[in-house]
């Protein structure tokens, strides 16, 4: 729908009917954006009973009395939460330095099996992440990894979806001429990756950082077939184990706050890293 | 170590360091995906799934299970229902990500608060795809509120069964896979777009260029490394598209299995942890993955040239 | 606290020195020896009673972990709260005597609780003493797929007596018996079903909301059918769902669901599915799922639904009974028996085969579920409607004992009287797969996207997939 706006209004209309037709759009893509969090929000204030009655765009009072159950609850939502953090957290970070390191590999050096190991990863994003999951699983009880978070967070390292990424936003924003330049300037190849590179590369690492903090903050299968102690599970374990309490304990009021609880960090991480997206602090490196 | 480095200083020398780089990526990658992968190939030719909780095989089968998954046509409508799914989520996606970074990207425009706009329209991925999930079903019952929206303005006269017909339970899938994605698409696209010289931008500007001129001649082209990595990656999603039609239909694909993707057919070989027909399956999607991926890939690159 | 953890653990070994002492082929192990200082202790011991008549002798536990695996709280309070000697340490540890308990609960989403109980059975053999699962939990649906198998030990090899679960309801023994006859698990809970009816919509439009004559019009399916119809005139589904009959009909099947190897549709099963379409057809009931919104929509007057089946639990914890607009606070429901008796839910306790606890997973066994004084206590404490005829029967003579949301209504003796007729011998180990393909796949029948040919066609496809032994 706002396509064939777009296309008919290109040539003729003036600029301030074009300024109200973005705006028209955007606030109506704001509003499909938002209203999730408004009823997620909504439903955590509400009590069980409530929210067995269906929907409601009002507020009620319950939001104390569910946070407080779900704090004082059985499940360790607190510990659930520093471990979602130690599991995306990490899994954000190396992954990024690694497939960023990994795609720069590709980018500026020149070896004999580049081509074919470039295929290879690219062949590698291609595999369905199913199937291999229990083949995975099997290998994680075999190294006697299960029930850690290092099986979560180690094989992060090799994500062939961001080392892409960070391959494609190379091709058109890291001249060979900058790395040239270090060398000249007699900077280690090291260093030249970490403190000149890097830098160049913050959007995009934003970008893939944000990305892989939330499908790791998010993720519920793997982590539900490898952690078992209840002190190293994570948040969407813990938010699943709610909704399959016995009935004397189910209580949808709960399951909302946690969602909530389990949604309000992301969102802080998010706003933290999107700045640098917004905002575009690395624009002015690549000029050269 | 890096000050000897320096002064042998030869292109050779350097591209040692390739290799380096490429030391903990390929280790992780062998030990945690490619004997997984290797496992999955190799299941593919026995039969092997669990009886209850009794092991069944593994027997040598040969390509029976090439055979079977081929031969009950049931691959042909799973593969159609996954791309018309796909395409039906992903053309809107990429169209409303293309607006967005153009309009962003305007300097004509001079949209206001576009930072807020930048920050919400990718917000919708940070819920958690169940939860997403538990609010369209309130949203859509049948003693919904948008039922009950559509009999007040008389629309309908009886509530509408949006997950029982092909049509709005696809639709329902389209809208929620756009939803969640397409502020990623747009965030892509504007970081590739921060890489792009803003000189260009400006030197076009001076020439009288229009908007419309300076998006198609400039933007998009210099977007191309970014635009055909949204595509193939889009496209592998789509071709694994999972999470979001399994939850709204409880993992059966209503109705009569038409919103039934490949992966969760995948999935409910799982059930019996049947590894050799999953295997087959999956070694299946694999090639056409790659088939398919290597179309886009030398399509788009094709004309570079 | 010392003094009575130290009683609890002499009353445990004091159990243990009398099955062995009463054993047939006796071979008293030395350290049970301070049994007999314990007699004074015999109040906390009610079990010791009991166990007089073993016959089995049960090796020593050597074990010092005791793994128990399973998918959300509720086992883990029942132990804390009513046996006794254990000692909660934190959320996953607690402490029997020196045996060190240590749970392990994965929740049931996405099947991730079998999936993990059957790598860890299927690695039993070969994993360390203190890593062995000892005692695991089930439900019905799939329970024989555990218990007919060599994985789960014979409730008589942790010294459980027939004369122990003789006070138990016949169905929760014929759920975990296996197919050589022998009893593999036990459950505290009895979870017999009613019809609850709406009295208003009863007194609207059958005239009385009088149990006697509600039942008169419910009392076998075809009355059910055609009061279904008067219903709908009146303005009210009969039930929310088409799944709401369906476990009625599903507990009393008389051919099990696959034969030999091929997929069997019971007549009982195709008759739910004629009448239901009939229902759908006529606007007598939705096609929603269980627990949907559309479903619980009849919890409250304006949902307009005359009557849900359900056991006690789902009656007082999930009819919204503390939301004061429901049906529930009010006591606006009634219970009758209904056209057929029916169960829903419960969990059995099972025996790992491979653990170095039996006497203590015997210990638990027997507390939790023949125990009457324990048993009374749950009822007090927990509200469960326990697995003890005796307990249930005092209970529903009680005049003074009413359930407020059913208007003060004491239904307990129509709940034990509908479980008495429930035959389950017919159960299969592919229950659990075949009762929800068919449901799903008889939806999209009555929802009028497939002839029933087709839908057929739709749940034999679906029931390979997950069985891929089985044939049509």
């Amino acid at each position: 729908m706002p396509n064939e706006e777009y296309n008919s209004v290109e040539g003729g209309l003036g600029i301030a009917a074009r300024r109200v037709i973005s705006y028209v759009v955007l606030i109506l893509l704001t509003f499909l954006c938002l209203f999730w969090f408004y009823i997620l929000f909504i439903n955590s204030t509400r009590s069980h009973a409530e929210l067995n009655r269906g929907f409601t765009l009002l507020p009620s009072s319950h939001l104390m009395t569910n946070l407080d159950n779900v704090l004082h609850g059985s499940q360790p939502i607190l510990s659930g939460l520093k471990n979602s953090f130690i599991v995306a957290g990490l899994a954000a970070v190396l992954c990024t330095y690694f497939s960023t390191m990994t795609a720069y590999a590709i980018h500026v050096y020149d070896f004999k099996a580049k081509k074919a190991i470039f295929t290879f990863i690219l062949a590698v994003m291609m595999i369905p992440t199913q199937v291999t999951a229990l083949g995975f699983i099997r290998l994680i009880n075999t190294i006697k990894l299960q029930d850690t978070l290092i099986a979560l967070i180690v094989p992060a390292i090799a994500a062939p979806a961001t080392f892409y990424y960070m391959h494609q936003y190379m091709e058109s924003a890291l001249p060979h001429a900058i790395v040239e330049a270090a060398r000249i300037d007699g900077s280690s190849e090291w260093r030249t990756f970490n403190t000149i590179s890097l830098p160049i590369m913050k959007p995009a690492i934003a970008v893939q950082m944000i990305f892989t903090f939330v499908f790791n903050w998010n993720n519920y299968f793997t982590p539900a077939l490898i952690i078992k102690s209840e002190n190293k599970k994570t948040l969407p374990i813990l938010i699943a184990q709610l909704r399959s309490a016995d009935f004397l304990k189910f209580d949808m009021g709960q399951v909302y706050v946690s969602i909530a609880l389990s949604i309000a960090p992301v969102i802080v991480v998010y706003l933290c890293l999107s700045r640098y997206i917004v905002a575009g602090v690395a624009v002015g490196s690549v000029k050269g | 170590m890096a000050k000897e480095k320096k002064k042998t200083s030869k292109v050779v020398r350097y591209n040692k360091w390739g290799y380096i780089f490429l030391i903990p990526f390929i280790t992780i990658y062998l030990i945690f995906n490619m004997i997984p992968l290797i496992t999955t190939i190799y299941n593919s030719f026995f039969e092997n799934y669990r009886q209850g909780i009794i092991q069944v095989g593994p027997n040598w089968v040969g390509l029976e299970n090439y055979i079977t998954i081929f031969s009950n046509g049931d691959i042909p409508k799973y593969f159609s229902n996954t791309i018309i799914m796909w395409i039906f989520g992903f053309i809107p996606q990429i169209f409303l990500s293309l607006l967005l970074a153009a309009w962003f990207a305007d300097t004509r425009l001079r949209i206001k608060a576009s930072g807020f706009f930048k920050t919400v329209i990718y917000m919708p991925n940070l819920i958690m795809a169940s939860a997403f999930a538990m609010l369209f079903f309130t949203l859509f019952s049948d003693s919904g509120p948008i039922n009950s929206l559509l009999m007040q303005i008389g629309l309908i006269s009886e509530p509408y069964k949006f997950l029982s017909h092909t049509i709005s339970a696809r639709g329902l899938v389209c809208f929620m896979n756009c939803l969640m994605w397409f502020g990623n698409t747009t965030i892509l696209l504007m970081a590739g777009m921060l890489g792009i010289d803003s000189a260009l931008f400006e030197a076009a500007q001076v020439d009288g260029a229009t908007s419309t001129q300076v998006f198609f001649k400039i933007t998009l082209p210099l977007l191309k490394p970014i635009l055909i990595y949204v595509m193939i990656t889009s496209l592998i999603g789509g071709l694994q598209m999972f999470d979001v039609p399994q939850i709204l239909t409880n993992g059966e694909g209503n109705p009569v299995r038409t919103t039934m993707t490949m992966i969760m057919y995948l999935n409910k070989h799982l059930y019996s942890k049947n590894y050799g027909l999953g295997g087959a399956m999956s070694v299946f999607l694999f090639i056409v993955t790659g088939i398919l991926s290597l179309i886009v890939f030398k399509f788009t690159t094709k004309k570079e040239d | 606290m010392k003094k009575k953890l130290l009683s609890a653990l002499l009353s445990v070994a004091m159990v243990s020195a009398l099955l062995a002492g009463c054993g047939n082929k006796t071979e008293a192990p030395a350290a049970e020896a301070p049994a007999a200082e314990a007699t004074e202790e015999t109040a906390e011991a009610p079990a010791a009673e009991e166990a007089v008549e073993e016959a089995v002798t049960v090796a020593e536990d050597t074990g010092k972990v005791l793994n128990i695996y399973c998918w959300n709280e509720e086992f883990k309070s029942r132990l804390t709260d009513h046996y006794p000697g254990y000692t909660e340490v934190d959320a996953t540890h607690g402490t029997i005597g020196d045996v060190e308990v240590v749970w392990n609960i994965t929740p049931s989403d996405d099947n991730a609780y079998q999936n993990n109980l059957d790598e860890t059975l299927l690695a039993q053999a070969d994993a360390a003493d203190d890593d062995k699962i000892d005692l695991f939990l089930v439900e019905a649906d799939y329970a024989l797929k555990y218990v007919d198998t060599e994985y789960t030990l014979p409730v008589a090899d942790c010294g459980i007596t027939d004369a122990d679960v003789a006070e138990q309801y016949q169905y929760t023994k014929d759920v975990v018996t296996d197919s050589n006859g022998q009893l593999k698990g036990v459950s505290w809970q009895g979870c017999p079903g009613v019809l609850v009816y709406n009295r208003a919509a009863a007194k609207e439009v059958l005239g009385s909301d009088d149990p006697a004559a509600v039942q008169e019009a419910v009392k076998d399916w075809d009355t059910f059918k055609a009061t279904a119809a008067t219903m709908k005139e009146a303005g009210y589904k009969m039930t929310a769902t088409s799944n709401d009959a369906y476990r009625v009909f599903s507990n009393n099947v008389t051919s099990k669901w696959v034969e030999d190897g091929k997929i069997n549709i019971d007549a009982n099963i195709k008759a739910w599915v004629d009448m239901t379409k009939e229902m759908v057809d006529a606007g007598e009931t939705g096609t929603a799922d269980l627990w949907s919104d559309d479903w619980s929509a009849g919890f409250y007057p304006e949902g307009k639904v005359f009557c849900y089946f359900g056991p006690a639990w789902l009656i007082d914890f999930c009819m919204a009974a503390d939301d004061a607009a429901s049906i529930a606070a009010q006591g606006g429901w009634g219970a009758v028996k209904g056209p057929q008796g029916f169960f829903w839910g419960g969990t059995w306790i099972c025996a790992a085969a491979g653990t170095d606890n039996a006497n203590l997973v015997g210990d638990i066994m027997r507390q939790l579920t023949c125990n009457p004084d324990i048993m009374i206590e749950i009822v007090k404490a927990d509200n469960d409607f326990v697995n003890n005829k005796t307990a249930m029967d005092t209970m529903a003579a009680d005049t003074t004992y009413g359930d407020a949301v059913l208007g003060g209504q004491n239904a307990l003796g129509l709940f034990a009287e509908g479980v008495a007729s429930v035959d389950l011998s017919n159960l299969s180990n592919y229950d659990q797969g075949c009762n929800e393909s068919f449901q799903q796949a008889m939806k999209e029948y009555f929802e009028g996207n497939a002839t029933y040919d087709e839908a057929l066609e739709l749940f034999y496809k679906s029931v390979t997939e997950k069985y891929p032994e089985l044939t049509y």
